[in-house]
């Protein structure tokens, strides 16, 4: 027992001290806050103007330019110029706009707006919108009808809840964010599977072709070599993992920081967030990433055994990752509309599957015993797995310039110690 | 010190090893010689509990070999092997450690062996940086520091220099003296007559030959001796006490025989004959070596 400490410890440490591991740790949360900002503030922009916009009203009819409102970087004055004069300073300044109201604005080409530069959507939007309603409330005065009454009849505000009724109570049923951030779960178990099961077949392979591996196996049992490294490795992903988390929660606050005017998308999306059952979710992606780890792995050291180069592993990787692979485009094009479909069913329950469909089903609630049956056959799984692959790996480990394939490695299981 | 009773070791195929004995004694030197694919390395992985035999038992110390002897012996094996990427002494303390040797201990022992080889400035470099002869040295320190009992060298001296490779037998002859048991298999027979106080002969999974090495030369002595002697080539009438092997070598004025003795005679009986007919410069006895000890066996069974 004590000796498989010491293999995890090197196999942890070793991995953890790399450049890339801390470059890894750091650049994936910075990327998500610079991604974070660059939406937070196209968002912001889009809302406001950064510039005050003086908007010179040339109004032939006389009905607007007085009514026209100032708001937050947008001025407007009413202009006793001629349209051609108004025009001849906007075409100077780009911040001076020219808003030219024809006597029938209906006829004569419309209202037109003038400046150096296209000018801004919000602008024109605003123009808009002000003199619709300038247009609308001159309409109804002309008409007799009493404004005061239409406007406090149109002060409503209905927007739709989304409720679902279960047996504990009613609760919020938008789970729009759920499913984003469990797809994003099934998609970096998928990676982490890949990435985490590669590193420990490259140390097999390592540890076989350095022929350091007689050495090791005259002190440790292969068992616990291979253990010891399967558990390393895992734990160096677990270290990931939690960095990302922690970095992650501080860019939040940092960020929620920035951001924190009750008006700012930012607040909204914040918002959005604290409707999600982190723990919940949390605890079963660490739940489905460490047994999937563990399940693959063990296959995945298998095949780093049963090789002499890594050139050789392309033959076994294809197998063992199809069903990951199958599962992973189900996930993001057709699981999640069909949560409890028979097929999502059974994927969610198979192990080789289970950590990638279950994730996918989870904002859909499914069944309690579901869940249980899933996590139940993981476990099971992941130890069938590592006796599998126990017993091929004590043989491979020790087998040079044997061209391996699947018959031989069914013998090899077969064994005696 | 270690008692191999009727080891049968199947592969699919092949019979790697079939009922092989071996008593290797305690504070001695003993050799495991045999062609390659005879089954040496077979025998040794059971040694060190890498694999089992089929059948057959393995005593250490007069108890049946488990895990706690593992502590208690040092392998070095033929391929040699280091994790490429990692500092050298930190991996040999890594290697310590796995046999049980504690972090403060491991590298108190291995200052001292750095400063006796004279590798004291390697400790911060990884193994890639070194020649290869660095690393084999590295590979005897770290198959040494635990101080084992037994210690299992195959084929020690490949990939050494002639000069590191005496320092690394003389490394192990004081390990010896100290009272380490040493098994080595070897193909290089020159030092096993010089090392080795005991050997076995393996063939084709089959012990052939084994016991103390001088009894074995001696039981190949076959009354053969070498003769020269200074001036003309005598002629042989068929009623001296000796038949002559072969033909007489002669160079300018010196002349070779090899006799063998006939019937009762000795030596002595060669020399009364010829010393009033010739002068003698020499007369030796002729014992094979182990080398030729060694071929004459395989070729038999084969």
């Amino acid at each position: 027992m004590n000796k498989i400490l010491l293999i995890i410890q090197r196999e942890y440490i070793t991995r953890v001290r790399k450049k890339s591991f801390i470059v890894m740790i750091f650049v994936v949360p910075l990327l998500i806050l610079i991604m974070g900002g660059v939406i937070a503030l196209v968002a912001k922009n889009s809302q406001q103007l950064t510039t005050l916009q003086v908007i010179n009203v040339v109004d032939n009819s006389g009905i607007y330019a007085k009514k026209l409102k100032d708001k937050p970087n947008i001025k407007f004055i009413e202009s006793q110029l001629d349209i051609n004069k108004a025009k001849a300073i906007s075409k100077d300044d780009e911040n001076i706009l020219t808003l030219f109201i024809p006597t029938d604005y209906v006829k004569d080409g419309g209202v037109q707006i003038f400046s150096k530069k296209k000018s801004a959507m919000q602008v024109t939007d605003e123009i808009e919108r002000q003199m619709n309603e300038i247009t609308l409330n001159n309409n109804m005065v002309l008409n007799h009808i009493d404004t005061a009454v239409i406007h406090s009849l149109k002060k409503t505000d209905i927007s739709v809840k989304a409720v679902e009724i279960t047996a504990t109570g009613d609760k919020d049923a938008n789970i729009g964010p759920n499913i984003a951030i469990t797809i994003a779960c099934a998609i970096l178990i998928y990676i982490s599977l890949l990435i985490y099961g590669g590193q420990v077949m490259r140390g097999v392979i390592e540890e076989k072709t350095s022929r350091i591996i007689e050495v090791i196996i005259s002190s440790v049992k292969p068992f616990q070599l291979m253990l010891g490294k399967i558990i390393g490795v895992g734990l160096v992903g677990l270290t990931q993992f939690a960095a990302w988390i922690i970095l992650s929660i501080i860019s939040t606050k940092i960020a929620g920081h920035a951001f924190n005017s009750p008006a700012s998308p930012m607040a909204g999306a914040l918002a959005t967030l604290q409707t999600i059952p982190f723990g919940y979710i949390l605890g079963c992606f660490l739940f489905y990433f460490l047994t999937g780890y563990l399940l693959y792995s063990a296959m995945f050291a298998a095949v780093g055994s049963a090789v002499d180069s890594e050139t050789e592993t392309q033959q076994f990787m294809f197998p063992i990752t199809l069903p990951l692979l199958f599962t992973y485009f189900l996930s993001v094009s057709v699981l999640f509309r069909a949560p409890d479909s028979t097929l999502a069913v059974w994927l969610s329950i198979i192990p080789f599957t289970a950590p990638i469909a279950m994730m996918v089903r989870l904002p859909f609630d499914p069944p309690g015993w579901q869940l249980a049956l899933s996590m139940f056959m993981m476990i099971a799984g992941f130890l069938f797995t590592t006796y599998v692959a126990a017993r091929i790996y004590r043989v491979g480990i020790l087998m040079y310039g044997k061209k391996a394939s699947f018959k031989e490695l069914a013998k090899w299981f077969f064994y005696k110690e | 010190m270690l008692s191999i009773r009727n080891i049968v070791k199947q592969y699919a195929g092949h019979r790697a090893l079939d009922d092989v004995s071996l008593e290797v004694e305690s504070g001695k030197i003993f050799g495991l010689l045999g062609p390659n694919g005879a089954g040496k390395t077979s025998l040794i992985r059971i040694i060190n509990q890498i694999t089992a035999p089929d059948s057959g038992e393995v005593y250490f110390d007069g108890q049946k070999l488990n895990q706690s002897h593992i502590e208690r012996i040092g392998y070095l094996p033929e391929e040699r092997g280091l994790y490429k990427k990692m500092e050298i002494g930190e991996q040999m303390i890594y290697l310590a450690r796995l046999k049980g040797l504690s972090r403060d201990e491991a590298t108190k022992r291995l200052k001292l062996w750095f400063e006796k080889l004279g590798m004291e400035t390697w400790w911060k470099k990884k193994i890639e940086e070194l020649s290869k002869g660095m690393q084999q040295k590295a590979q005897f320190v770290a198959t040494v520091l635990h101080d084992p009992d037994l210690i299992i060298l195959d084929e020690p001296f490949s990939g050494f220099d002639p000069v590191n490779a005496e320092v690394i037998k003389d490394e192990i002859l004081e390990l010896n003296k100290k009272g380490a048991t040493i098994l080595f298999s070897t193909h290089r027979m020159e030092s096993v007559e010089e090392l080795c106080d005991s050997i076995a002969l393996i063939h084709k999974s089959h012990k052939i030959l084994d016991g103390r090495v001088k009894n074995i030369r001696n039981s190949y002595r076959n009354d053969t001796y070498l003769v020269e002697y200074a001036g003309a080539p005598l002629n042989f009438d068929g009623l001296q006490p000796f038949d002559i092997i072969g033909d007489t070598i002669t160079d300018e004025d010196t002349n070779i025989i090899r006799v063998k003795l006939n019937g009762t005679n000795t030596s002595n009986d060669v020399l009364q004959y010829l010393i009033p007919k010739t002068h003698i410069n020499m007369l030796q006895e002729v014992i094979p070596s182990m080398n030729e000890i060694f071929i004459e066996k395989v070729n038999q069974i084969s």
